[in-house]
């Protein structure tokens, strides 16, 4: 076991290492001045520029300046962003936040809607709700998430007027980003009527969340009632049968654990998809989270900001999906002759 | 077994999941928390928290009349000036001194970065003015020591000194008579700032502090804001006028119109700034939103580089003028929404002359004019088109390219210019353009306010002046109309001004648009104002 920890260790580490010389090389690849690019502050005269220089060690080779540039993330000195002037390691640390509460809210929601439907398909399979079931997530599945969402504010705010279409919470409450998750900053805060903030803002989440997760949960679908007609075929199940087991033994005995093995995998990929597209919704909802941060930047082409954005988000994944690939060794253990780590 | 206990499963399954998209769906927008306060949806991010420094009117928007008041202002219906800060006032025979009595009991606000200790008196108006005035004020050099508005009229060059005569009592010298002087001391730009609050942050050293942590007498104080996002201010309880304002005021950054509107019709915000002219009909279609029309305070032009041969030519800019169709461009560009500029004044200024000379479409003389003038068949010219939608211009691209279409009909070739705002001002500033679509929004009604920063020669360094064109006798004619406080005898000298402008045309005059404001019916006491930014002392909301 702790073999593969460290091996998961070090290729995390790797990653990151790799991700972070990749984001270091973009101050240099961007136009611009690199000092600038770098630290975000717009140098004013000689003097200063020689200060910031020796600071940030622009002095020295390039392998110093690398090794600086890791200390300054470890430390928490990102910079500066270009257009508003502000440490991007709090900009970073409002919006990060944001885009991981909307995915982890569209990812339990692909979990608790889209399994269960799954492994119903999965049993039934070839019957008339398989069909329909089938039908309905390949559909699902196949709109594009900007139409997707721009259909559901078409629909649900515009026409309907039953939701509303940006932020995260009426403006009108003014909650410190403690956490940066709205729910629990508002349990957090003092002087609200916290019951009417928390309606208010999951009236905020429900069509994002919608938008994100009906295309996780379509695919959630597939991939689960795929993998029960798998193993429903494999011999373990006739010979259970054959032993007399009822259906519902069959089911939860066997079937679903040997069915979620090969699925949990799979979900690690469907988060970087979560991701990106949580990214996109975010812009069609005003949801203050990294991707619209991040198209802000490329709009304003603020170099500091793409820089340490990109990094973050990408730091993100890789987490993710290691820890869920690390999950998936220790829950399965027949995966115990793939002694490398793998993303 | 199997198939009962799943379908139980599913039918729980859904019949949750429904609850919850329910439960959070439906809108509470009847509690009475809503109606506490208004979200204005802006449309840009304010450059400052101090109108001085800036002529934007989304600065402007966001900070003239919530922060701050005036020494005067305008009356929205009449334009008349009307007191504020100022109860009363008095001028000298000779139009060259004023002497301004102060409301007594004006309190600043009190906010967590300043709590004040005293009430306005006369040194905060010194000090206001005395910072764009006078280059030794401590504070003229913080944040940048520009201060486009004034400096475009030359106002500083023909105050001679403020000062206060007792705590309640200001006097102000002129060097000339000046009968728009009054009118300049009501703009959005001439706001009053605290002394006080100056003195602290001077001994704290950080004096730049006072244009991003404002403190004024207006009728909201700030609270924060995050740019991109939102700027958050409250009541200002002891306002010194007697209002019925709402508890919080709002400022949702939203630069994408469409957006706006979708926002306004879903009750995300009360009120939008700039609906686009294509928008208007759908606002109008609906019972719960309003639309607030009035005549606008601005002119939208085609100016040539006038320091630029062949366009420094009088005679070409005439061709030019006369090969393009304005009412055509009226329509395509504006809907209709406003009404064709034969001078620089609009109806809505007292100085409005209706029988102006004005050119027309004529293609064949434009290209008689043209071949007269020496210019060369295929000639190759640039025009400038804005970035950004303006009221006096809500489509400078389409413009360009449909007067792009009527230049190649008399055989001149032009190419559309365009670059990111900023990039965009510098640029002209520097002159680079042979022609340029733009536009003026005044900051008052009085005419001065329109000739002398577009068209005067002190107005080429300041950057309002895109013609880059100077005359003598124009500055000549400006500067006796306001030395006269006879309105008949100024408008007749802005007659024999509109006159000259023909003759020379540096610049050809396109449309005065009408001002729009979209704002939901909950919203009492909301008015347009033609002259500058908008006003939301007084508005609250009613169920």
């Amino acid at each position: 076991m702790i073999r593969i920890l460290s091996r998961y260790g070090i290729l995390f580490v790797l990653t990151l290492l790799v991700l972070s010389a990749m984001s270091f090389s973009l101050a240099y690849l961007f136009p611009g001045d690199v000092l600038e690019n770098l630290t975000g502050i717009t140098v004013e005269n000689e003097l200063q520029r020689a200060a910031l220089m020796r600071e940030y060690k622009l002095d020295r080779n390039v392998i110093i300046q690398f090794y600086h540039y890791l200390e300054s993330l470890m430390t928490g000195d990102w910079g500066y962003s270009f257009s508003s002037g502000l440490s991007l390691r709090d900009e970073i640390g409002v919006a990060l936040p944001a885009t991981i509460e909307l995915s982890a809210y569209a990812m339990l929601m692909a979990l608790f809607i889209g399994i269960p439907l799954g492994y119903y398909a999965g049993i039934r399979c070839y019957s008339n709700s398989d069909h329909a079931i089938n039908t309905m997530s390949i559909i699902t599945y196949s709109f594009p998430v900007f139409w997707f969402a721009l259909v559901l504010i078409l629909i649900f705010s515009l026409q309907m007027d039953v939701s509303p279409l940006s932020g995260r919470i009426s403006l009108l409450y003014d909650i410190q980003p403690t956490t940066g998750f709205i729910l629990i900053d508002i349990l957090l805060a003092n002087d609200i009527d916290r019951s009417l903030a928390f309606k208010d803002a999951m009236s905020h989440l429900a069509l994002p969340t919608f938008a994100i997760g009906a295309i996780t949960t379509a695919s959630m679908v597939r991939l689960t009632r795929r993998s029960v007609i798998d193993v429903k075929h494999k011999d373990y199940i006739a010979a259970a049968r054959s032993r007399g087991l009822s259906g519902w033994q069959i089911f939860t005995r066997h079937v679903m654990r040997n069915a979620l093995l090969s699925i949990l995998p799979l979900v690690a990929i469907q988060i970087t998809t979560l991701v990106t597209n949580a990214m996109i919704v975010e812009t069609l909802f005003s949801w203050p989270g990294i991707g619209n941060w991040l198209i802000q930047a490329i709009y304003q082409r603020d170099y500091p900001a793409l820089r340490v954005g990109m990094l973050a988000v990408s730091t993100l994944v890789i987490t993710l999906t290691i820890l869920i690939d690390l999950f998936n060794r220790i829950i399965d253990p027949s995966r115990e002759k793939y002694e490398r780590g793998t993303i | 077994m199997l198939k009962p206990l799943l379908t139980q499963w599913r039918t729980i399954t859904l019949a949750m999941f429904g609850l919850v998209l329910l439960s959070a769906c439906s809108k509470q927008n009847n509690q009475p928390f809503y109606q506490s306060g208004i979200i204005y949806c802006s449309e840009s991010n304010p450059v400052t928290f101090n109108p001085q420094l800036d002529t934007s009117s989304t600065t402007a928007d966001a900070t003239s009349h919530q922060l701050y008041d005036r020494l005067l202002d305008f009356d929205p219906d009449t334009g008349r000036i009307v007191p504020s800060l100022a109860s009363s006032w008095l001028v000298s025979d000779d139009g060259l001194t004023y002497a301004f009595q102060l409301e007594r009991d004006v309190a600043f606000h009190s906010t967590p970065y300043f709590t004040p200790t005293r009430t306005l008196n006369a040194d905060d108006i010194v000090f206001s003015m005395n910072r764009w005035l006078r280059a030794d004020s401590p504070y003229h050099y913080v944040s940048g020591g520009r201060y486009p508005y004034f400096e475009s009229l030359g106002l500083s060059d023909n105050i001679a000194a403020v000062e206060r005569i007792n705590g309640y009592r200001v006097e102000i010298t002129l060097k000339r008579r000046d009968s728009s002087f009054l009118a300049n001391l009501a703009t959005d730009f001439s706001v009053i700032l605290s002394e006080e609050y100056s003195e602290i942050l001077r001994d704290k050293g950080v004096p730049n502090r006072i244009d991003q942590f404002p403190i004024g007498t207006g009728p909201f104080k700030f609270e924060s804001y995050r740019k991109d996002h939102f700027i958050r201010y409250t009541r200002h309880e002891a306002y010194w006028r007697k209002l019925d304002t709402a508890q919080q005021l709002i400022f949702d950054i939203t630069p994408r119109s469409s957006l706006r509107l979708a926002k306004l019709i879903t009750g995300e915000c009360d009120a939008t700034a700039f609906p686009s002219q294509t928008e208007l009909e759908q606002i109008r279609r609906r019972d719960d939103l309003l639309l607030a029309e009035k005549p606008g305070l601005n002119i939208g032009f085609w100016a040539f580089n006038t320091q630029r041969p062949p366009f420094d030519n009088p005679d070409v800019r005439r061709a030019l003028a006369a090969a393009i169709d304005k009412n055509t461009l009226l329509e395509a560009v504006y809907f209709d929404s406003a009404t064709r500029a034969k001078t620089l004044l609009p109806a809505a200024s007292w100085a409005y002359q209706n029988d102006a000379d004005d050119t027309a479409y004529n293609p064949v003389l434009a290209r008689k004019l043209l071949a007269d003038a020496g210019i060369p068949p295929d000639f190759t010219m640039t025009i400038w088109a804005m970035p950004v939608e303006r009221a006096y211009n809500p489509n400078a691209t389409k413009m360009a390219e449909l007067i792009q279409r009527y230049l190649s009909d008399v055989g001149v070739n032009a190419t559309i210019v365009s670059y990111d705002w900023a990039t965009f001002r510098r640029h002209l500033q520097e002159g680079l353009h042979d022609s340029v679509l733009i536009g003026w929004s005044a900051d008052n009604g009085d005419p001065d306010n329109f000739y002398r920063p577009l068209l005067s020669c002190g107005a080429i360094p300041s950057g309002t002046n895109r013609a880059m064109w100077c005359n003598e006798d124009y500055d000549r004619l400006l500067d006796r109309a306001i030395e006269t406080e006879d309105i008949d005898e100024r408008r007749v000298i802005y007659q024999q001004v509109n006159r000259l402008l023909y003759e020379k045309l540096p610049l050809v005059p396109i449309a005065h648009a009408y001002r729009y404001q979209a704002f939901r019916s909950e919203l009492d006491g909301m008015a347009i104002n033609p002259y500058g930014g908008v006003r939301f002392g007084g508005v609250s909301k009613v169920q």
